[in-house]
């Protein structure tokens, strides 16, 4: 299956490639991460648990995306891997 | 001690006792000594070392008016390297990116002290890794030329570049292929090093217009070329199209059109960024819809500001640093438009500052906390980013001064609770105008009177601070580094904030 990739390195965006996993793997690269970075693991992790999903690996590459971006990006990125 | 914007300053500093301290001091003049034998004209940098001389310990310094096409910093950093010169404090009235070859020095303790009054680019990064065994001492572009008339900052040998100079050691900013316009920040070099050297590429035999006065000058050094004409120009002399920046330059425009700044006679400055030039345009629009005449426009110029001009909205343009090529032929051909110098745009001694003639400046903040005081010197992580320039001292002088900013930029809220570090004090600052609302310093009656019955988006400070954190999140406030790398100077000399060495993540 190939990875899911949705978003942009634009400044307030960012790019979300996920790929199928046994476990949930998150890895967060962000220009602001000494400031957000438990908050956007929070709203990765909240939008795969209301997505049921266990198993992900989730690269996140942040240039400063406020959180309903970071979830749009997260699910257009999951839906792309499966479709 | 703590200061009076609650800052701790070192023993021993001068502490910053509030932005009218300066007002119980008097004026300290050293004398112009005019030399008395004409200057002479070298063809090798290396000659003119020995002829200074340059020694060990020197304070050396500089003006930034090629801005990022300097090429005459660098050939005397290179020339420092090359003979091994140690222990030299520097005071270039600003650094560029492309003055890389400081780094170098820094980290090889050629140069050991740093006096400026903006930094950006390559020659910061050893300052925050601590590698500059002085300290770094950040001015304000008046407060540069009070400290240097003063004797506070006393300069050995100044490199001034001029892009023509005449037989007799004048020197021009509006001729040849380095032409960049006004030398105002030269001037207080200029009259005052104790060995004046001007560094150019264009010898002739009589100058369109004299910016640098010969009498003062001891040698000439000739070279290939002294600036690069595309890295003079400034990166942003545009007007935003971002509809963000656009909508705040309307609403600042329309809060300066409400409480009565825009009438028959008034004076403006805005810098040259993007959303800057767009309050201009408003502004423009605004003067042009009322028949309204102001009398002038002050700052770096640029070419719409001279536009300006040339359709009648202004009748003067007072001009210490020419942004863009258009600004500089204007500044050859156009008597109302006006070479001004650093101290009689800034300083705080000077008779009659330009920037005390301000109706309103609008200017930037990367920080603005809810003391409404600014930061433009480092990021929130405490990294040098820029530095005061002229904008403590425009916010000073000026009669409405507005910061104009995203409420949020990648994230992170430009409102703080704290500033990162200090620039402007908060009672220089009168109006933020964001995005997402205006808000007024609480003991500006007047404004928040005439703008009560407005459809403006008024709010207070407070608020905006909580728009932004239900956006983003509050961030997680980091510690400064302990480690203090230098001083943030108010513009009369005192230390208005420390300069911390960043943590590293």
């Amino acid at each position: 299956m190939k990875p899911g990739i949705a978003g942009t390195l634009e400044s307030n965006d960012a790019i979300f490639t996920v790929r199928p996993a046994s476990t949930r793997h998150v890895v967060i690269h962000s220009v602001v991460d000494a400031f957000y970075h438990d908050q956007i693991a929070q709203v990765i992790e909240t939008t795969l648990d209301e997505l049921a999903i266990t198993g992900l690996d989730v690269l996140c590459e942040d240039k400063g995306a406020l959180d309903y971006t970071l979830r749009a990006r997260l699910i257009a990125a999951i839906q792309r891997m499966e479709a | 001690m703590r200061n009076a914007a609650g800052r701790v300053v070192p023993d021993g500093m001068p502490a910053f006792a509030g932005a009218d301290a300066y007002r119980s001091h008097s004026r300290v003049l050293l004398s112009q000594e005019p030399r008395k034998h004409p200057p002479v004209f070298y063809s090798s940098l290396s000659a003119v070392f020995a002829a200074a001389p340059v020694v060990d310990g020197m304070t050396l310094s500089f003006h930034h008016h090629l801005r990022n096409g300097d090429k005459v910093t660098n050939a005397v950093c290179a020339e420092i390297l090359r003979r091994g010169l140690k222990n030299l404090t520097l005071a270039p009235s600003s650094v560029f990116p492309t003055n890389a070859i400081l780094a170098e020095l820094i980290q090889a303790g050629h140069v050991t002290n740093l006096r400026t009054n903006y930094i950006n680019g390559p020659a910061a990064l050893p300052i925050e890794a601590g590698k500059l065994r002085g300290l770094l001492l950040m001015d304000t572009h008046g407060g540069r030329a009070r400290a240097i008339e003063s004797g506070e900052l006393p300069i050995d040998v100044a490199f001034l570049a001029a892009p023509a100079v005449d037989r007799n050691g004048n020197g021009s900013g509006t001729m040849g292929p380095a032409a960049c316009g006004s030398l105002g920040y030269a001037q207080p070099d200029l009259h005052y090093a104790k060995y004046v050297v001007l560094v150019t590429d264009t010898v002739v035999d009589s100058l369109d217009r004299i910016d640098l006065d010969g009498a003062f000058v001891d040698a000439v050094l000739v070279v290939d070329s002294i600036g690069d004409p595309e890295g003079i120009v400034s990166g942003t002399t545009r007007i935003t199209r971002d509809p963000v920046g656009l909508k705040i330059a309307r609403d600042a425009a329309r809060f300066l059109w409400e409480v009565g700044a825009i009438r028959p006679g008034f004076s403006m400055q805005t810098g040259a960024g993007g959303t800057s030039l767009a309050v201009a345009a408003q502004v423009r629009s605004l003067m042009r819809e009322h028949g309204i005449r102001g009398s002038f426009a002050s700052g770096g110029i640029t070419g719409y500001y001279v536009d300006m001009l040339e359709e009648g909205l202004f009748d003067h343009l007072y001009d210490v640093q020419c942004f863009d090529l258009s600004a500089v032929r204007s500044l050859a051909k156009n008597a109302l438009h006006q070479a001004i110098s650093a101290s009689r745009y800034g300083n705080p001694f000077d008779h009659d500052p330009i920037v005390d003639q301000l109706s309103f400046v609008i200017l930037g903040a990367t920080e603005i906390d809810l003391n409404f005081h600014v930061n433009v010197t480092t990021d929130s992580f405490g990294r040098l980013i820029g530095g005061s320039g002229g904008h403590a001292d425009t916010a000073h002088g000026a009669k409405i001064t507005v910061i104009t900013t995203n409420l949020t930029k990648a994230r992170l809220p430009i409102v703080k609770q704290r500033v990162t570090t200090l620039t402007t004090p908060g009672e220089d600052v009168d109006v933020l105008v964001t995005e997402r609302g205006i808000a007024i310093r609480p003991d500006r009656i007047d404004l928040i009177a005439a703008t009560r019955n407005s459809r403006l988006p008024i709010r207070t400070i407070e608020d905006l601070l909580q728009t932004a954190h239900a956006l983003s999140g509050v961030p997680k406030e980091l510690p400064h580094g302990t480690r203090i790398i230098g001083h943030v100077l108010y513009r009369d000399g005192t230390v208005i904030d420390n300069l911390y060495q960043p943590s590293q993540d």
